[in-house]
């Protein structure tokens, strides 16, 4: 139900005003950067132009509480000088600062030349001329007028409420990076590309012992526009609550999540012990993210996350071996640069190469990792994975998570199959806690939903539910894969790494899936 | 150049205010030149240096509020900007809560700034990071590090009178040294806003120093145990209370604040009496911006005296609702410590484990504040006052404020940087009773 407060105003758009710079501008930029870095002795300068645009909308209860427009707008050089790479970014595009910049970069690279063991060995890549990419979205969000969101969402609080929530924050945010790449290799490379992550949270207090439960929302952020948000019934999957699929009926999830955050709070406490979990994709995908897409990262398999993120379990060994049994056989987790609707589709990655797809698990073994220009030769590849991504214009790019996906189960397996052959077990639903050492061996992760399992059915909800397990003794637990029609993204924009950290918007995709026999904690405490 | 003076930036925010046709508007603007060296594998790897401002324009017709931002400072841009937010404004729904923004504030002069950091070469990062790859390589072991340092600026202006300006200089250092073959790991951080007191060299030997002594790591049972943490782990569990001090969620009954049956446990005695935590914006070890985003004078305040929790933060619609003094949350914290050094702490252990580094606190529970996470980078087990040996890493799961419960002693207080979030503390090393690893990692 749409509720009663009026949104009085103009339906101007502000964004607009927001049109794309001008292509040939961008490359008139670009190129007194690299002319620049040349002429200090760069042996080679790549320039990213960024325009990032971002939009909240953020509501709790009946009230909007902000509505926010941001813009950033700048240009990052970075250089190979005496072999040495240096950076340097600005958002002052004059001429004179742009080049001042490539010059500084330049500076910086052959300071640090004293300070390497190896010069950084580029793996060839092609340049493509003046190309272009934009992510194939049908509603642009920056185009929806602002009262149709605000009244979206002000419906769904207002559905939670009546449901039985006692708060709830719900919120959208869009982000549009107009990107351009320029390198040495000869690459012109103008992108477009839209993000939008519709999310709720809701909490409900028991007034008598002071208890208090949340439920989140199950969307995904997603690499679309704002059609996400068109509800269509063939995108809904019927469980014990309904599961999206594509498109996201925020209105109806909003109004499950305010009974389910009551029922959570009369739940019962999980006894801690072995249960076999199935996991839905709304859950699954952080796993995915954390056990899988980060330890086969190949910046941290050599050491140079080692101060912060760390460094991995699946060590250059264990691929070489041909034979490393990071999961059970149903077990094939892709890579995918390409993945329509996904969070790290893009047509060229940050260092000018064309996106594609490979396989990182085939058949439970490690066959692959994800690489970047400086690293294909250490695998014997000639050529980058396109894993190069950098969160701003003012960051340096760096090796990060394409979209790491698990593929869904051959043998035509549905949810309920799934369930049906399960003696003693947890079903979850959506994301929650997680948290993993830093070689990706130990991992924990909670969820919004718990319900337990009896001989093959669903037996009511359990709360305080967390499970333990080390990675590769969980994909190897692996026992069932529900199959394509169940595919589904999850995903995150935060994905974090480096130093200074920078944040990568990330799909993993996933059916559901069965993991026998793991650990499963219960986390009530009481602080007194 | 990002840094303006006090004179430049309260001309560009008038010539901003001056564009504005709304009934109240607020200008925040910030600049700042950030560089960094990154290394791994005792070799640089990254390195770069960044240039940037920022100006958010909030503006306000009645109760509806609009706010844009943007990086470009051209006369067109700042209308823009300054048009957009007021685009946006309009399109908003009036929101209730929203105050009126702040008169004119006295702010005290804050000791943020120090021209020698900001003052800093590529050259000086370079051999600051050299010093730290040679100890590595001297003890035949791997470097992984980090050295940033931002020097900036930060104005506000509104259209009732309020101007507040600040600069900023700041530098924080990490390095993780691995042995060779991977069986052993250490670490140390150090942040500062003067970078002649950082000393890459001495930080590095006590990261290599753990390196090496955590070799050939045994298993021990994970259960509930004494531990020594250093100040880098007190820190990424303590700052879970810094952040979560907010009235309101604790007055609406969502937070570890919360009392049942209503209202909030501020005045209640929650942990351990020898705590005290309080925040100083003029502390010389630990200065800190002397005003916060919206205006508010940043003073010295305590947030839990004797182990009761004795202050909240307020957003200002929530103090004005509550009747109460609008305190804005603290931007750093202290907490205070007592005379041991950790060697003492070490040995007064009868038996216990010793906590370099914590790392992935994630909340479990926001009810009991309970938090997990793993150790990393230096686990070692203590018996008769002696480390013995060092010991495989550890899931934990706990709350802080159980944590500060079953305080044992509390050791010298020194600076120290949170992993998590970056932010520098004034923090003790702590020795804790039955604090609870609830499971082996294999991961060095």
């Amino acid at each position: 139900m749409i509720p009663a407060i009026p949104v009085i105003g103009n339906p101007i758009d502000p964004a607009k005003a927001l049109e794309p710079v001008d292509v040939a501008l961008k490359k008139r930029m670009a190129d007194v950067a690299l002319n620049a870095a040349r002429s200090k002795g760069a042996t080679y300068t790549d320039v990213r132009i960024g325009r990032y645009l971002n939009q909240f909308v953020v509501t709790r209860e009946d009230k909007v509480q902000n509505i926010v427009n941001t813009e950033s707008y700048g240009l990052g050089v970075r250089v190979i000088a005496n072999g040495s790479w240096g950076f340097a970014a600005t958002d002052k595009l004059d001429n004179d600062s742009i080049a001042k910049a490539a010059e500084l970069a330049v500076a910086i690279a052959k300071e640090n030349s004293r300070l390497l063991t190896e010069p950084v060995r580029l793996a060839p890549q092609k340049g493509y001329g003046e190309v272009n990419w934009k992510a194939p979205i049908q509603k642009n969000a920056f185009d929806v007028p602002m009262k149709e969101k605000v009244d979206l969402l002000l419906g769904v609080n207002s559905a939670a409420m009546q449901s039985g929530a006692n708060y709830i924050t719900s919120l959208l945010f869009m982000v549009n990076e107009q990107k351009y790449f320029a390198s040495t290799d000869g690459s012109y490379i103008d992108q477009d590309i839209h993000r939008i992550w519709p999310a709720f949270f809701i909490t409900k207090i028991d007034p008598t012992t002071g208890k208090f439960e949340t439920r989140n929302s199950l969307s995904a952020p997603m690499g679309m526009g704002y059609e996400y948000l068109d509800v269509r019934p063939q995108d809904k999957i019927q469980s014990v609550t309904t599961l999206y699929k594509g498109r996201y009926d925020m209105l109806e999830d909003a109004k499950a999540g305010g009974a389910q955050a009551g029922e959570k709070l009369k739940a019962k406490s999980v006894e801690a012990g072995k249960y076999d979990l199935i996991l839905d994709p709304s859950h699954l995908w952080l796993t995915i993210h954390e056990s899988t897409g980060h330890p086969t990262e190949l910046d941290r398999v050599l050491g140079y996350e080692a101060n912060f993120a760390g460094t991995s379990f699946l060590t250059l060994d264990k691929w070489e071996s041909k034979k490393f049994n990071y999961g059970s056989k149903i077990v094939n987790i892709v890579a995918d640069k390409t993945q329509v609707g996904s969070l790290g589709a893009v047509g060229y990655d940050d260092e000018g190469v064309q996106c594609g797809q490979w396989d990182i698990i085939k058949d439970g073994i490690l066959v692959n990792y994800q690489t970047i220009r400086d690293q294909a030769h250490i695998l014997g590849l000639n050529a980058s994975q396109g894993c190069c991504y950098a969160d701003n214009w003012s960051s340096v790019q760096f090796q990060r998570m394409p979209n790491v996906s698990l593929q869904p189960g051959k043998d035509g397996k549905s949810i309920n199959d799934l369930i049906k052959d399960v003696e003693k077990g947890i079903y979850i639903i959506g994301d929650g806690s997680f948290s993993i050492d830093q070689q990706r061996y130990n991992f924990q992760f909670g969820g919004q939903l718990f319900y337990e399992i009896k001989n093959g059915k669903i037996a009511g909800m359990l709360k305080d539910v967390a499970y333990q397990a080390n990675s590769q003794e969980f994909w190897n637990s692996c026992t069932a894969i529900a199959d394509a029609n169940d595919y589904r993204l999850g995903g995150a924009f935060g994905d974090g790494k480096g130093q200074p950290p920078q944040s990568n918007a990330v799909s993993h995709g996933s059916s559901t899936a069965r993991f026998n026999g793991v650990n499963v904690i219960n986390t009530a405490r009481n602080i007194g | 150049m990002p840094i303006m003076s006090k004179d430049e930036a309260q001309a560009l925010l008038k010539k901003v205010l001056s564009y504005s046709k709304a009934d109240e508007c607020e200008i925040n603007l910030s600049g700042n030149d950030s560089g960094n060296i990154r290394y791994a594998r005792n070799s640089v790897s990254t390195s770069g240096r960044v240039s940037q401002h920022q100006l958010a324009v909030a503006s306000a017709f009645g109760k509806k509020l609009g706010i844009a931002t943007i990086n470009e400072f051209d006369e067109a841009s700042l209308k823009k900007v300054v048009e957009r937010s007021e685009e946006l404004a309009k399109l908003a729904p009036e929101n209730p809560e929203y105050v009126s923004f702040l008169g004119p504030q006295t702010f005290a002069e804050a000791k943020t700034y120090n021209p020698v950091t900001a003052a800093i070469t590529p050259k000086l990062r370079s051999d600051l990071v050299e010093q730290s790859i040679k100890v590595a390589k001297d003890a035949g072991a791997v470097a992984a590090g980090f050295l940033e340092d931002n020097a900036g600026f930060a104005a506000m202006m509104n259209s009732k009178g309020l101007f507040a300006y600040n600069t900023s200089t700041n530098t924080n250092f990490s390095v993780t040294v691995r042995t060779t073959d991977g069986t052993g790991s250490g670490y140390a951080t150090r942040g500062y806003n003067d970078i002649t007191k950082l000393d890459t060299k001495k930080a590095t030997q006590i990261a290599t120093e753990k390196a090496v002594k955590s070799v050939k790591a045994r298993a021990i049972e994970p259960g509930k145990y004494t531990v020594i943490l250093e100040p880098a782990a007190v820190a990424v569990l303590l700052e879970n209370i810094f952040f979560r001090l907010d009235a309101r969620s604790a007055d609406e009954g969502r937070s570890f604040l919360s009392k049942a049956g209503g209202g909030t446990r501020q005045g209640e005695k929650l942990v351990d009496e020898r705590v005290n935590i309080y925040s100083d914006p003029m502390n010389p070890d630990l200065p800190t911006s002397t005003w916060n985003g919206d205006g508010r004078p940043q003073e010295k305040i305590s947030w839990i005296e004797k182990g009761v929790i004795k202050n909240l933060s307020y957003s200002r619609y929530w103090a004005e609702k509550k009747g109460v003094k609008a305190v804005p949350g603290p931007d750093a914290a202290i907490m205070e410590g007592g005379t041991k050094s950790l060697e003492e702490l070490i040995a007064g252990t009868k038996k216990g484990v010793l906590v370099t580094r914590l790392w992935y606190i994630r909340d479990v529970d926001p009810q009991s504040l309970l938090l997990t996470g793993l150790t990393r980078d230096g686990t070692f087990y203590i018996e008769n006052g002696k480390i013995q040996y060092p010991i495989k890493n550890f899931r934990f799961n706990e709350s802080p404020i159980i944590m500060l419960n079953n305080l044992e002693e509390m050791g010298k207080v020194e600076r120290t940087v949170s992993v998590e979030s970056n932010q520098n503390y004034l923090l003790p090393p702590l020795k804790v009773r039955d604090f609870t690893f609830s499971s082996l990692s294999d991961a060095v």
